[in-house]
């Protein structure tokens, strides 16, 4: 039994007999009654609300592996008569997921990465060194937080084509430049929360490195940054899922004129599916892209559900 | 020892700062000196009109018409959001069976928490996307299907869902179905959010109030609920922000990206579709820094009026 199953009102580790008795309940049958009520009421809301979650997902997941001709004539069945798997390939394929997959995979390992490491630095430097400055940079990274992404957009979108004419791999429809792009946009809430949690950290370790004659460099590399592990865990949950899920900046930014590479992450490969399938009616591929973007995130965050539940709370709560 | 302090600062700051200042900010300065011009975005030249955009903002039919639909998220998004998070939170955590140590959590309210929360870890697009499926205006939809198939929908009149400009309660019906989206992939996260905060509530106030007969609906209302303030509030400024980013969902699913007939038009599909279609950079810039202004406005008005002294325990 975890505590969680037990709500906020009785810790499990507390048996009856050690507390103090709540004993002259006048009113304990009807009460007891209603209570029984209550929990059967309960768990029917709970049920239909959890029922109202699944079932639409699981539509999707069962409709992928349908063929077209079912999706049309049994479009409610959640048990399909044959498993069409080819579906996925479809997608995979002809609808370029696959590369989308790829596209996003490779943008995603360069621009986390150097979310966290930036980060880290600049909230780190922010949060425990004294500077002429450092109250303006900090409330410059914190403005980002409340400006709507659409106000830059047109003056973005200009800054990336005109870069690009000078160094093309910082142009639009490039990896590089998203990269680069996810990253200063991330930057805002990494810091923000970090700068938070570097401040927690005790001065007497720090003083005791640097008496060691760590510099400070080291200091943070070999001391504060593992220190600071469980924020960057839950940092780094928050923008994994958050790149993962970027759809406006790449449609703003990874456009690809007739003849040029496809590096198109994955919300715009199902953006364009979704246009795309529903000319061609191919309804079942269309499921199977759905379904091959959901999976993924879902299974990854079935096996660390506790951390992502406390690292995306987490986040809210600062 | 001073000097290399300095050195290891701008270090560790440069670049970040750099590519901060260049991806972000500056396209925000840019975007406040365009926003008095009246800039094409395809040519060179743009001259210098004053506020001229702003003006021409206020007597904007269609900027009107989002704005109030913007202002329509704003209120019901945070409130049914919320309101749904807060009864699941309470079902799960007061729900379950009273017995000698008290009312307890419902059995397996780590399993429903697991649940709830999938939304919340897919994306905007793929929700968008899936709920156009559900959305179906033929019985090839899960909502519409379902309702032909036991009778209670006409297969000839379905659902409109997104592409049904009709007013419900003053409001175009297709905001409704959009709302209902929003809420069904926050309603989980949130009830998480109140959950951890109910349980960091201290027992002993509980034991008190059972001590002095209080029943699981007056402890809830009397005791939790007061206590859950600051989370509620902080929740509230979130949902607010969440609110307006509503496009992904209107980009996706409305028939011409905030149709059908404007009917789903809100701040951010108007700036877009005037920037890149009408090609008419400096008034869209002219958007956005309202836009931008009106969120600013929001956030400071929700923190002073939510702000109220903390309960320490």
């Amino acid at each position: 039994m975890s505590t969680a199953t037990h709500g906020g009102l009785i810790r499990p580790d507390e048996s009856p007999a050690t507390r103090p008795d709540p004993a002259p309940r006048t009113t304990s049958r009807a009460a007891a009654i209603g209570g029984r009520i209550f929990n059967g009421f309960s768990h029917t809301f709970l049920v239909v609300w959890a029922v109202m979650v699944i079932y639409p997902l699981l539509w999707v997941v069962m409709s992928a592996l349908k063929s077209d001709s079912e999706v049309i004539r049994d479009p409610l069945s959640l048990i399909p008569d044959t498993l069409h798997w080819d579906n996925f390939a479809r997608a995979w394929g002809e609808g370029h997921l696959g590369a989308f997959f790829l596209n996003t995979i490779l943008v995603m390992i360069g621009s986390v990465f150097l979310t966290m490491l930036l980060g880290s630095m600049a909230a780190y430097a922010l949060a425990r060194y004294e500077f002429r400055g450092n109250r303006l940079i900090y409330y410059m990274f914190l403005s980002g937080l409340t400006l709507p992404i659409y106000l830059a957009a047109v003056p973005l979108f200009k800054g990336v084509y005109n870069t690009g004419v000078v160094f093309p791999l910082l142009g639009p429809n490039k990896h590089v430049m998203l990269m680069l792009v996810y990253v200063a946009w991330s930057l805002s809430f990494t810091i923000f929360f970090m700068h938070s949690f570097f401040r927690t950290l005790p001065d007497s370790i720090a003083e005791a490195a640097m008496v060691d004659g760590a510099s400070h460099s080291r200091l943070f590399f070999s001391v504060m940054l593992p220190m600071a592990k469980p924020g960057l865990i839950s940092i780094g949950i928050f923008n994994v899922l958050g790149q993962w899920n970027q759809w406006y900046l790449p449609t703003l930014l990874m456009q690809s004129v007739a003849g040029e590479p496809k590096n198109q992450v994955i919300s715009q490969g199902l953006i364009e599916l979704s246009v795309n399938q529903g000319y061609k009616s191919d309804w079942s591929g269309l499921f199977a892209g759905v379904t091959m973007a959901m999976l993924p995130v879902l299974i990854v965050y079935i096996v660390f559900q506790r951390q992502v539940q406390s690292g995306l709370t987490a986040g809210v709560g600062k | 020892m001073r000097h290399g302090v300095a050195r290891f600062v701008t270090g560790f700051l440069a670049l970040p700062v750099a590519l901060y200042l260049f991806y972000v900010v500056w396209p925000f300065a840019q975007a406040a000196g365009y926003s008095l011009t009246d800039w094409g975005g395809y040519s060179d030249s743009q001259r210098f009109v004053g506020l001229d955009n702003y003006v021409r903002l206020l007597s904007d039919e269609l900027i009107r018409k989002a704005f109030w639909h913007n202002v329509f998220f704003l209120i019901t998004v945070p409130l049914f959001t919320i309101a749904l998070a807060l009864f699941l939170a309470f079902l799960l955590n007061v729900g379950g069976r009273e017995d000698r140590a008290g009312i307890r959590g419902v059995f397996g309210s780590a399993v429903y928490k697991v649940i709830f929360f999938f939304p919340q870890v897919l994306s905007l697009v793929v929700i968008a996307v899936m709920w156009q499926q559900i959305y179906r205006t033929d019985r090839q939809g899960l909502i519409n299907g379902l309702l032909i198939k036991i009778g209670l929908g006409d297969p000839e009149n379905p659902i409109a869902f997104t592409a049904d400009p009709e007013p419900f309660l003053g409001v175009p019906a297709v905001l409704w179905w959009l709302l209902l989206i929003a809420v069904w992939s926050g309603a989980g996260f949130y009830m998480v959010l109140f959950s951890a905060a109910m349980q960091s509530i201290p027992k002993d106030i509980y034991e008190a109030a059972l001590l002095d007969g209080a029943g699981r609906f007056h402890t809830f209302f009397r005791i939790t609920l007061p206590l859950l303030r600051d989370t509620i509030s902080v929740a509230w400024v979130y949902l607010g922000f969440i609110a307006l980013d509503m496009y992904a969902l209107v980009f996706v699913m409305t028939p011409s990206q905030g149709g059908p007939n404007h009917a789903s038009e809100i701040f951010a599909s108007v700036l877009n579709f005037t920037a890149f279609q009408k090609g008419q950079f400096g008034y869209a810039c002219a958007m956005g820094v309202a836009l931008a202004i009106f969120t600013i406005l929001l956030a400071a008005a929700q923190l002073r009026i939510t702000r109220r002294e903390r309960i320490e325990f």
